[in-house]
């Protein structure tokens, strides 16, 4: 479905990524995982179209992405949940869920994937009035996903979803980013919290200052013993 | 504790309100009671509205902080004012022109300069607005310093009011499409709305050039009510007085630009008799209403007829 191959993206002098290649298969979720700085979330930005590319191609559904911008991808299936949730703070989260479903015309489907959304976070639709900036850090990554969800992607790529929540509305998500994956969406999972990752992902590739040192399956990564002394705290 | 809701949409009240306003001035206009000097008055009130919702869209609506204003406005005077002296078009003609080459300029200057945001961004357009006016000063055409004289004066107040009219129904109107809450998307999260599909380059360009449209029509009525104009009516100051009326009225409330425009075009004429007191009087107001109300008179929310009712005691919590 994604295929990376030998991305090479630079921050003026600085070689952020040095050739990192990885696959993702429809139906998957594959999570890449590593440090501060490694270019997790480079390589997502690369993917979006929000960051040039020196070198190297992006596939999607067998076809060249690379150079093409963000809100031209999200038309064809492949949405970002950006880092830090950026919700839309003065518009209600009803309002937010319109503003996901923008690029799309059928209305009909729009509405049934609105039922589907408050079905997967019932807390949203408690709320749908209250404005977005006045929910808290959980229910706002909440309402990101859902977000994403209401343009009805194929592939959803995920930028640090845990960050800065309590460990048990982490769970919560990872639960609802399983849910997400088993209606037939694909995900790529960029996280810090390597343990939570790897839980729930098929496979895994891990990242060290721009390169892909290690992949494999997401349960032989978690039982690696390089990646549980850097990552896993063990 | 009490959730903040949407908010809520200008009513038809609000319509006939305004309609009710606009009749009884015109019937003073008509009937010659109005004195010149109050005509004046109101005559550049309709511009300040002109420019006041149209800065509105680009800083309040869309976000982009601009401090150019002033400059859309004197391309689109000097323009439709040179069309009305060497070419003798008709004064629409003239005035649509004006407010086309202002636009264009607009989306040249808009392409290049709203990859900037926030207080870059306010430097950029300030630096454009300067730019055109040293350029206006220094053209053999304009006539330099000395300015432009015997424009002819067509304008008349009736007009001023369609366009400020125009203006305000346009705006409405386009914050509530799909492509007023793309605008509106903008201003909240940049990065989220690009990443919901939101072409966000395209539409803060179309803000910026439809906001410079505006602008120069204010500018091309400007000049033929006044029937001369000069690179000094176009100054630095006169951008931030177009964006003080947008603060103080709310940024992203229309009926907010409108009803502090009013107020500060007013003011400064009936401070008046505090004669050297009068400018220090109106900053300080300024100051006041910063600090106690920094989100402006209306914050984003619209004027409502009804709610007005309930202030002053008429209940009726009737639904329109």
């Amino acid at each position: 479905m994604l295929e990376i191959k030998n991305l090479h993206v630079y921050y003026g002098q600085i070689h952020a990524l040095k050739g990192v290649s990885f696959v993702v298969r429809k139906g998957e979720i594959v999570t890449l995982i590593g440090g501060n700085g490694a270019g997790k979330t480079t390589t997502l930005k690369t993917i979006s179209g929000l960051i040039p590319l020196k070198e190297g191609e992006i596939l999607y559904q067998g076809e060249s992405i690379t150079g093409v911008k963000a809100h031209d991808l999200v038309s064809q299936g492949l949405v970002q949940v950006p880092e830090g949730r950026h919700v839309f703070p003065s518009m209600s989260v009803q309002e937010n869920l319109d503003l996901g479903a923008y690029t799309r015309k059928d209305k009909k489907a729009v509405k049934e994937d609105l039922d589907k959304v408050f079905h997967l976070f019932p807390r949203l639709k408690e709320r749908r009035q209250q404005l977005a900036g006045t929910l808290s850090g959980g229910e706002q990554q909440m309402l990101a996903m859902a977000r994403a969800l209401m343009s009805s992607p194929k592939l959803l790529l995920l930028d640090e979803p845990s960050m800065g929540l309590a460990p048990l509305l982490v769970r919560e998500i990872f639960n609802i980013v399983t849910e997400i994956n088993s209606t037939g969406v694909t995900i790529l999972l960029v996280e810090q919290n390597a343990n939570m990752a790897l839980s729930i992902a098929n496979r895994g590739y891990v990242i060290e200052t721009g390169r892909v040192v290690l992949e494999g399956e997401a349960a032989s990564l978690a039982a690696n013993e390089a990646v549980k002394k850097a990552y896993l705290g063990g | 504790m009490t959730l903040e809701t949407k908010q809520k949409k200008p009513d038809g009240y609000l319509m006939l309100f305004l309609a009710l306003l606009i009749l009884s001035v015109n019937l003073l206009l008509i009937s010659g009671k109005m004195p010149a000097y109050y005509k004046g008055i109101l005559g550049f009130a309709g511009i300040n509205i002109i420019l006041a919702v149209s800065l509105n869209l680009i800083n309040g609506i869309t976000g982009q902080f601009s401090l150019g204003h002033a400059g859309f406005m004197a391309v689109g005077a000097y323009v439709s004012a040179l069309i009305s002296i060497y070419l003798k078009w008709p004064l629409i003609l003239a005035l649509l022109l004006g407010a086309v080459v202002a636009a264009l300029l607009g989306i040249i200057i808009g392409l290049p300069t709203l990859r900037l945001k926030g207080d870059y961004l306010a430097i950029a357009t300030l630096g454009m607005g300067e730019i055109i006016r040293v350029v206006l000063l220094n053209l053999e055409i304009t006539k330099g310093a000395r300015g432009l004289t015997a424009i002819p004066r067509s304008t008349s107040i009736y007009l001023v009011e369609l366009v400020a009219f125009i203006t305000v129904i346009f705006t409405v109107n386009l914050m509530r499409s799909t492509h007023g809450r793309a605008l509106l998307s903008i201003r909240e999260d940049e990065i989220a709305s690009e990443a919901m599909g939101i072409n966000t380059t395209f539409y803060k360009v179309f803000a910026f050039a439809t906001g410079a449209f505006f602008a120069g029509l204010a500018g091309g009525l400007f000049a033929h009510l006044m029937g001369y104009i000069a690179p000094k009516n176009f100054e630095f100051m006169r951008s931030i007085e177009i964006l003080v009326m947008v603060v103080l009225g709310g940024l992203g409330s229309i009926t907010g630009s409108i009803v502090a425009t009013i107020i500060l075009t007013i003011l400064p004429e009936a401070l008046r008799s505090f004669s050297q007191y009068r400018m220090v009087l109106y900053s300080g107001l300024l100051i006041i209403m910063m600090l106690f109300r920094p989100q402006g008179l209306m914050g984003t929310k619209e004027l409502q007829v009804r709610e007005v009712f309930r202030l002053f005691g008429f209940g009726g919590g009737k639904n329109v």
